[in-house]
C-alpha cells in the first residue's frame, strides 16, 4: 500500500531520541499522581487518572496495529465492550472472581478478533476501515438488544471483582496502581513485540506486503495474530473500565468510541506507543477541563482537532520533537 | 399480509433513495479525491435544520428548499477551501481525525444555535394527504414524493456522470486523478465542484426527510454509517454501485426490522424470537456487508483502476 509510507517517515525521528526518556517521564508522572492529591480532591484525581490509564491501554493496543501494521481498525471499541460485558454478565450471575472474569474477558476478545480479523484482513485500506466498523456495529447492536442484561440502558455491576476472596478493586488507590501496572505491562509487552522478529515482519508487511510474502512470510497470519493481541489488550481495558465504573453499557462500543481511540493515537503521535498514552491523557484531560468550563465544549474541541491535523504533523510527540530539534540546532 | 409487505417495500425504497442521495456525494468524493469525509452526514443534518429555519421565515417549503440547498452548498465550499483542500494529499487517518473534529463542532454548534430539542417541519400542503393502497391501507404521499425525487436525481446523475463532459472528467478523476491533471484539467476546481455538489445532495436528502423525521442534533451520524456501508458494498467511486447498494440496504434493513421477529418465530419460541429478532434485524446490513466484502473485497461495482 502506497498509503502507508508517510506514517513511518513521520514516526521515525521521534522514536530515535525519545525512546527511553519520554516513557520514563510518563510513567514517573503517573506513579506520582496520587501524591498530588493535595491539589485536588483525591477521589476525583484518582478516578480521572484511572480513566486516563484505562483508555491509554486501549490506545497503545490500537497503536500496535495502526502504527506498526497500517491496520486502521475503526471498530476497536468493540473489544473494550466485550471485556466490560464479560465482567458485567458474570457479575449478574453472581460470579465476581477475577480468576474467572479476566480470562473470560480476554478469551472473548481474542475469539472475536480471530473471527472478525480472519475476514477483515482479506481487505485493504479503506475497505478494512469500513469492515472493522461493520463488525463493531454488530457487537454494539448485539449488546443493545441483550434485554436480560439491561439492553440499551446498560447494566450496573453490584460489586467489583475479587481475587480469591480479596476485594482488590475496592480501594481507589489500589485500583489506580493496578491499572497503572496493567498499562505498564501493556506498554512493555507491545514494545517487546515491536522490537521482536514478529514486529519486524509486521512493519515489513506495512511497507510492502508483496515483498514480505516473497521472502516467505505468511503476512496474513502475522497480521491476524497482531490483531488478536491488540484485541485482547483492549479487552483488558474493558475489564478494568467495568470494574472502575461499576457499570457497563452499549455506549462503550459505539462507533464514536472507536473514533475517539483513533484520535487518541493520532493526537499523541502514531507509531510510538508512548504517544498513544500521551494522546489518551491529552484527549481526556482537554475534554474534562473544557466540559467543566462550558456545556458546549465540543465547539472548541472540534476545531482544535482540525488544527492539530493541519499544523501538528505527527501529533503531540511530533510537535515536541520539532521543538526539541529547533532548540538543538 | 401482502399489503403490509408492499408498504414495507415502499418504506424500504424510501430509505434506499434517501441513502442514495447521501451516498452518491460520499462515493464521488471518496472515489475522485480518495478522501474519507466522516462529516458528510453533517450536511444532511444542516439541510434539515436550515429548511426548518427558512420555512419559519418564508412559510414556503419550496423557497426553504432552495435556500437550504444554497446554504449547504456555501457551507460545504467554505469547508473545502478552509480545511479539506489541505488534506487530500494526506493519509486516511488525517481525514478521519479532521472530519471527526468537524462533526463534534457542527453537532454541538447546532445545539447551540437551535437548541437540543427536536424540531419538525410540516409536510407541504400539496403533498400532505395519503393514497389508498390495495387492501385499503393508506400510504403518505410525501414518502412517494421522496422516492420519486430520489429516482429523478439518480436518473439525472446517470446522465450527468455517464453521458456529459463534466461527468467524464469525474469518472476519469476517479480512475486516475494525477493523469487528468496532467492533461490540463484544473483538478482542484473539479474537486471543489464534486465536493460541493455531493454536499448539496446530502443537504437535499436532509430537507426532504425533515417532514417525516424529527430534526435533531446528531441525526447525520447514524445515517452516515449506513451511507458508508452503501458505498463500500457498491464499490467506492461507483454511482451505479451506490444506487444498487442503497436500494439493497434500504430494503434489507426495513424488511428485516419489520419481519425478523415473525420469521424467527418459525424456528423458535415467541419469547426468544422477540429478543433475538431486533438484534438480528439491526445487524443484518452489517452481515450483508461482511459477506459482500468477503466475496468481493472491492465491492460489487469496483471503479476501474483501483
Amino acid at each position: 500500500m502506497a498509503k502507508a509510507a508517510p506514517i513511518e517517515t513521520r514516526a521515525a525521528p521521534a522514536v530515535a531520541h525519545a525512546g527511553v526518556a519520554v516513557p520514563g517521564l510518563i510513567f514517573g508522572v503517573l506513579a506520582a499522581l496520587p501524591a498530588a492529591a493535595v491539589l485536588a480532591p483525591e477521589n476525583y484525581l484518582l478516578a480521572l487518572g484511572t480513566r486516563i490509564m484505562t483508555f491509554a491501554i486501549a490506545a497503545v493496543a490500537l497503536d500496535l496495529i495502526v502504527g506498526y501494521g497500517a491496520l486502521v481498525s475503526f471498530g476497536h471499541a468493540a473489544f473494550i465492550g466485550l471485556g466490560a460485558y464479560a465482567v458485567g454478565i458474570l457479575a449478574a450471575h453472581g460470579i465476581g472472581e477475577l480468576l474467572i472474569s479476566l480470562p473470560s474477558a480476554l478469551v472473548a476478545s481474542v475469539l472475536f478478533a480471530l473471527a472478525t480479523g480472519a475476514v477483515s484482513l482479506r481487505t485493504r485500506g479503506v475497505y478494512f476501515i469500513m469492515i472493522t466498523l461493520a463488525f463493531g456495529q454488530m457487537i454494539f447492536f448485539t449488546a443493545s438488544s441483550l434485554a436480560p442484561y439491561g439492553g440499551d440502558d446498560g447494566l450496573t455491576i453490584a460489586s467489583r471483582n475479587i481475587l480469591l476472596g480479596l476485594p482488590i478493586f475496592k480501594d481507589p488507590r489500589v485500583l489506580y496502581y493496578l491499572v497503572f501496572a496493567a498499562l505498564a505491562g501493556t506498554f512493555f509487552l507491545c514494545r517487546a513485540i515491536v522490537g521482536s522478529r514478529f514486529g519486524r515482519v509486521l512493519c515489513g508487511a506495512k511497507e510492502n506486503p508483496t515483498r514480505m510474502a516473497t521472502l516467505g512470510f505468511e503476512v496474513y497470519r502475522f497480521q491476524l495474530v497482531a490483531y488478536a493481541i491488540s484485541g485482547a489488550l483492549c479487552g483488558l481495558a474493558g475489564f478494568l473500565l467495568a470494574n472502575a465504573n461499576d457499570f457497563v453499557s452499549p455506549a462503550y462500543m459505539s462507533w464514536q468510541r472507536s473514533g475517539e481511540l483513533i484520535i487518541m493515537v493520532l493526537l499523541g503521535g502514531i507509531g510510538t506507543l508512548y504517544g498513544a498514552i500521551i494522546g489518551a491523557a491529552a484527549y481526556l484531560l482537554i475534554a474534562e477541563f473544557l466540559s467543566q468550563w462550558t456545556e458546549y465544549w465540543q465547539v472548541i474541541f472540534g476545531p482544535f482537532l482540525v488544527l492539530v491535523v493541519l499544523f501538528g504533523r505527527g501529533g503531540l510527540v511530533g510537535l515536541f520533537s520539532q521543538i526539541a530539534r529547533k532548540r538543538h540546532a | 399480509m401482502s399489503s403490509l409487505v408492499s408498504i414495507q417495500i415502499l418504506n424500504g425504497l424510501q430509505l434506499g433513495v434517501l441513502l442514495f442521495l447521501i451516498a452518491a456525494g460520499l462515493t464521488l468524493v471518496f472515489g475522485v479525491m480518495d478522501f474519507i469525509n466522516l462529516a458528510h452526514g453533517v450536511q444532511y443534518m444542516l439541510g434539515a435544520y436550515l429548511a426548518v429555519t427558512f420555512y419559519g421565515f418564508t412559510g414556503s417549503f419550496l423557497i426553504a428548499l432552495v435556500l437550504a440547498l444554497v446554504a449547504t452548498l456555501a457551507f460545504a465550499l467554505a469547508l473545502e477551501v478552509l480545511v479539506f483542500r489541505q488534506l487530500y494529499a494526506r493519509d486516511h487517518l488525517d481525514h478521519v481525525m479532521a472530519t471527526f473534529g468537524i462533526i463534534l463542532f457542527v453537532d454541538q454548534g447546532v445545539k447551540l444555535v437551535w437548541g437540543a430539542a427536536p424540531l419538525s417541519l410540516p409536510v407541504p400542503e400539496l403533498f400532505s394527504g395519503s393514497v389508498t393502497m390495495m387492501g385499503g391501507l393508506l400510504y403518505p404521499v410525501w414518502r412517494l414524493v421522496i422516492i420519486g425525487s430520489g429516482l429523478a436525481v439518480a436518473v439525472g446523475l446517470y446522465v450527468l456522470v455517464g453521458h456529459m463532459r463534466v461527468g467524464m472528467l469525474v469518472r476519469a478523476g476517479a480512475t486516475n486523478a494525477p493523469l487528468v491533471s496532467a492533461l490540463g484539467i484544473n483538478i482542484s476546481r473539479l474537486f471543489m465542484l464534486v465536493f460541493g455538489f455531493g454536499a448539496m445532495l446530502a443537504g437535499f436528502a436532509g430537507v426532504m426527510i425533515a417532514p417525516i423525521l424529527s430534526v435533531e442534533p446528531g441525526m447525520g451520524d447514524a445515517i452516515l454509517i449506513l451511507a458508508f456501508v452503501v458505498i463500500v458494498i457498491g464499490g467506492i467511486g461507483s454511482i451505479r454501485g451506490a444506487f444498487v447498494a442503497a436500494l439493497m440496504i434500504g430494503l434489507v434493513d426495513t424488511l428485516g426490522r419489520s419481519f425478523a421477529v415473525d420469521v424467527l418465530r418459525l424456528f423458535m419460541g415467541p419469547s426468544p424470537a422477540r429478543t433475538v429478532g431486533p438484534a438480528l434485524a439491526s445487524m443484518l446490513i452489517y452481515v450483508l456487508m461482511a459477506v459482500v466484502l468477503t466475496l468481493r473485497p472491492a465491492g460489487l461495482f469496483p471503479a476501474a483502476g483501483r
